[in-house]
């Protein structure tokens, strides 16, 4: 009898998940995206390379600050949508927040860690040091420990309302920090010689016009990866369903 | 029974337990003992350039020395892995925090108090009594706010001895940074220094706040 | 009819995504007293957390008392008094300490009296002064008893109180149980063992695999008939 009783589960499990994937559509918003993206690294490349003018202080290496400010732009922006789909899985205890928090966790440490690597080659290029301690890159270096300290508590607590709620508390401290981190560092510079890594004066609009372009680009190509990262969440979630519900 | 006797209730059972077994008070104190002789050995200190390791040496001691204690205060509070017998407890989940928070502050304190003559001895720096209290005050509270929550974090993980820096770290780099300095600036004035203080203030206002709201989702199962 | 002390409706949770209980309904009187039986890994534990509000339902509701366990989890706390698998005592206090520390949380009054007292109907007035880290498995058993009564609650959760203790220790149970009961105290506790689940209670509930597969009321009947109708529903 027990026999009978498990295979009724399973079929009435092979069920639901037939229902389940008849309810994907096709793709629509993620293939859009997608292309727009293509066209718009194509576009932002030619720009880059071959529109903006050379910089006649720092020469060709300048424009890597092309690449720079977009992935650090998208790591900021990836912290700060963890921090608020923390706070909506706070409020609303619905898993799917915390997916949109795990996919954008991953997809901005990807992008800060290249922002740190950008933001170093350019600083070797100018000031002959792969590293300064200035304001702008120390606050990116500790929101990459962030990061890093975001995604190792998760894969630590794994896939629990407990760790969902935990990674929303380190997401939300660690926004409203942020600006704290970054303006003590700024007064602690004010000590030493600047090294920025920055730009300080008004830009050229031929510049201007690159910057947003390459801003506009990644931001699509981040929308783009976005959607299928969550994506990939709700499919580990579901295999681990499943899993233990077999056994 | 009110908010406050709910703090102060669990704030005395703790002292009183830690007065039992001894273990953490100990424990930090010879940390923050042996983190300074460490220092003395690893920076050369001649008498120009001691101002200028000083502060650091002092206040990573203190940070190393919390993070210890962080994570036995909160593990006392555990039996097996489980805080039961507290939340079992009609009390308020804020008031928990502040008697962890204020628990914390006072361990952290002891070794304060005792390390500070002897980081003073050690490094042969005058030390004022009087001004150095408010940034000390201020620092360890900065840290102790943010290291309560996430030592409630840590400790659900198995991983909590690692984990505990990795997450608190980063985050106090402001409370670091400002009682490095304002210490500094205590031996060694200097003009057009920053405000110090008044940073550490706003970020132990700031965090006590947040951190107190946020200590139910943490410790809830 | 009064309305029930208890009530569940469509319990259900989730750990680590796996189901651990999938839908219970049931509704225990003021003044009953309920008897849990079920494999391990079938849920007992789990349904006792959550009405004893060490954790939240995955869905459905429980009320205790006509409070919503929820909502109102710190009255209901003061209605429920819970012994678990752990003792739930702080080692390093001593007997009396620990029950005086929760005699301040609950908000007990003449919380002194009150813990001698419970010493003494637990027989443990000898160790008032020892630190519970000394104490043997029974003795930690009959304080974590106390320490459930002390702050005289409604609704008493047992997870297997029978679990370390001697026969004497079985007998205070007992009677225990019985005073609860006159005092028109409702009782929920679970246990593996069959003949003391039908001993003590009005009614024996049984959980599989998440679910309830058997209630049956115990009153003047003997223990071999309902044992033949509970291998029925085994089988």
């Amino acid at each position: 009898m027990a026999l009978v009783k498990r295979e009724a589960t399973v079929e009435r499990r092979k069920a639901k998940v037939g229902t389940k994937q008849q309810e994907i559509r096709f793709p629509v918003v993620s293939v859009i995206l997608g292309i727009l993206s293509l066209i718009g690294m194509m576009v932002s490349i030619w720009m880059i390379f071959l529109y903006a003018p050379t910089d006649a202080i720092q020469g060709e290496p300048q424009r890597i600050f092309y690449f720079h400010v977009p992935m650090a732009w998208l790591g900021m922006l990836g912290f700060v949508i963890v921090a608020f789909a923390g706070i909506g899985y706070l409020v609303k205890k619905d898993e799917r927040w915390d997916w949109a928090a795990r996919a954008s966790a991953e997809l901005g440490a990807f992008f800060i860690t290249l922002a740190l690597i950008t933001g170093s080659i350019w600083g070797k290029t100018i000031w002959g040091t792969w590293w300064t301690w200035d304001a702008r890159l120390t606050t990116t270096l500790i929101l990459w420990f962030i990061y890093i300290g975001y995604l190792m508590l998760r894969s630590y607590m794994g896939r629990t309302p407990a760790s969902a709620r935990a990674g929303a508390v380190l997401a939300i401290i660690g926004i409203i920090d942020l600006p704290i981190i970054y303006e003590s560092v700024n007064w602690w510079r004010t000590l030493h010689p600047p090294a920025q890594v920055g730009v300080q004066d008004a830009l050229p609009p031929s510049v201007v016009l690159t910057l947003m372009v390459s801003l506009t680009t990644f931001t699509l190509l981040y929308s783009f990866l976005m959607i299928q990262l969550y994506q990939l969440q709700r499919a580990q979630t579901l295999a681990q369903q499943l899993r233990s519900s077999i056994e | 029974m009110t908010f406050l006797s709910q703090v102060l209730a669990i704030l005395w059972k703790d002292i009183r337990c830690e007065l039992r077994s001894k273990q953490t008070w100990t424990s930090m104190g010879l940390f923050a003992l042996l983190v300074l002789v460490i220092f003395n050995f690893a920076f050369d200190l001649r008498v120009d350039n001691k101002a200028a390791i000083a502060p650091g040496a002092m206040w990573v001691a203190f940070v190393f020395a919390s993070l210890l204690g962080l994570g036995r205060t909160i593990a006392s509070e555990q039996e097996k892995g489980s805080m039961d017998r507290l939340m079992l407890c009609p009390v308020d989940r804020k008031a928990i925090y502040l008697a962890k928070l204020l628990g914390n502050m006072l361990f952290i304190g002891v070794v304060e108090v005792v390390a500070l003559p002897i980081f003073a001895a050690l490094f042969n720096v005058p030390f004022f009594t009087g001004e150095l209290l408010p940034i000390v005050l201020l620092g360890t509270l900065g840290i102790a706010t943010i290291g309560t929550l996430f030592s409630a974090i840590a400790a659900a993980t198995q991983a909590r001895e690692v984990l505990l820096p990795i997450l608190v770290f980063p985050l106090i780099v402001p409370v670091v940074i400002g009682a490095v300095r304002a210490t500094g600036t205590l031996m060694v004035p200097s003009i057009n220094e920053p405000p110090w203080l008044g940073l550490m203030a706003a970020f132990d206002v700031i965090f006590l706040s947040v951190s107190m709201l946020m200590f139910e989702y943490v410790i809830e199962e | 009819m009064s309305a029930p002390y208890l009530e569940i409706k469509g319990l259900k949770k989730t750990y680590s995504l796996k189901p651990i209980l999938r839908g219970i309904d049931f509704v225990l009187d003021q003044g009953e007293c309920m008897a849990l039986l079920g494999a391990n890994g079938a849920g007992k534990t789990t349904l006792l957390r959550i009405l004893a509000g060490l954790t939240k339902p995955g869905a459905g509701t429980v009320h205790i008392g006509g409070l919503d366990s929820v909502r109102e989890a710190q009255q209901v706390c003061h209605l429920v008094g819970f012994v678990g698998h752990q003792p739930n005592l702080y080692d390093d206090l001593t007997v009396l300490e620990n029950l005086l520390f929760f005699g301040r949380m609950y908000s007990v009054r003449q919380a002194h009296k009150q813990a001698v007292e419970l010493l003494k109907r637990v027989g443990l007035t000898r160790h008032a002064g020892e630190r519970v880290g000394t104490l043997s498995r029974g003795q930690l058993q009959r304080l974590s008893l106390a320490r459930a009564l002390l702050h005289s609650p409604q609704l008493l959760l047992l997870d297997e109180p029978d679990a370390g203790l001697d026969d004497e220790g079985i007998e205070l149970l007992e009677e225990l149980l019985r005073e609860h009961t006159e005092r028109v105290g409702t009782t929920l506790f679970t246990t593996h063992n069959f003949e003391r689940a039908v001993k003590f209670s009005d009614r024996i509930c049984m959980l599989g695999a998440g679910r309830v597969v058997y209630q049956q009321a115990t009153n003047g009947l003997e223990s071999g008939v309902i044992r033949q109708s509970y291998q029925e529903v085994l089988r």
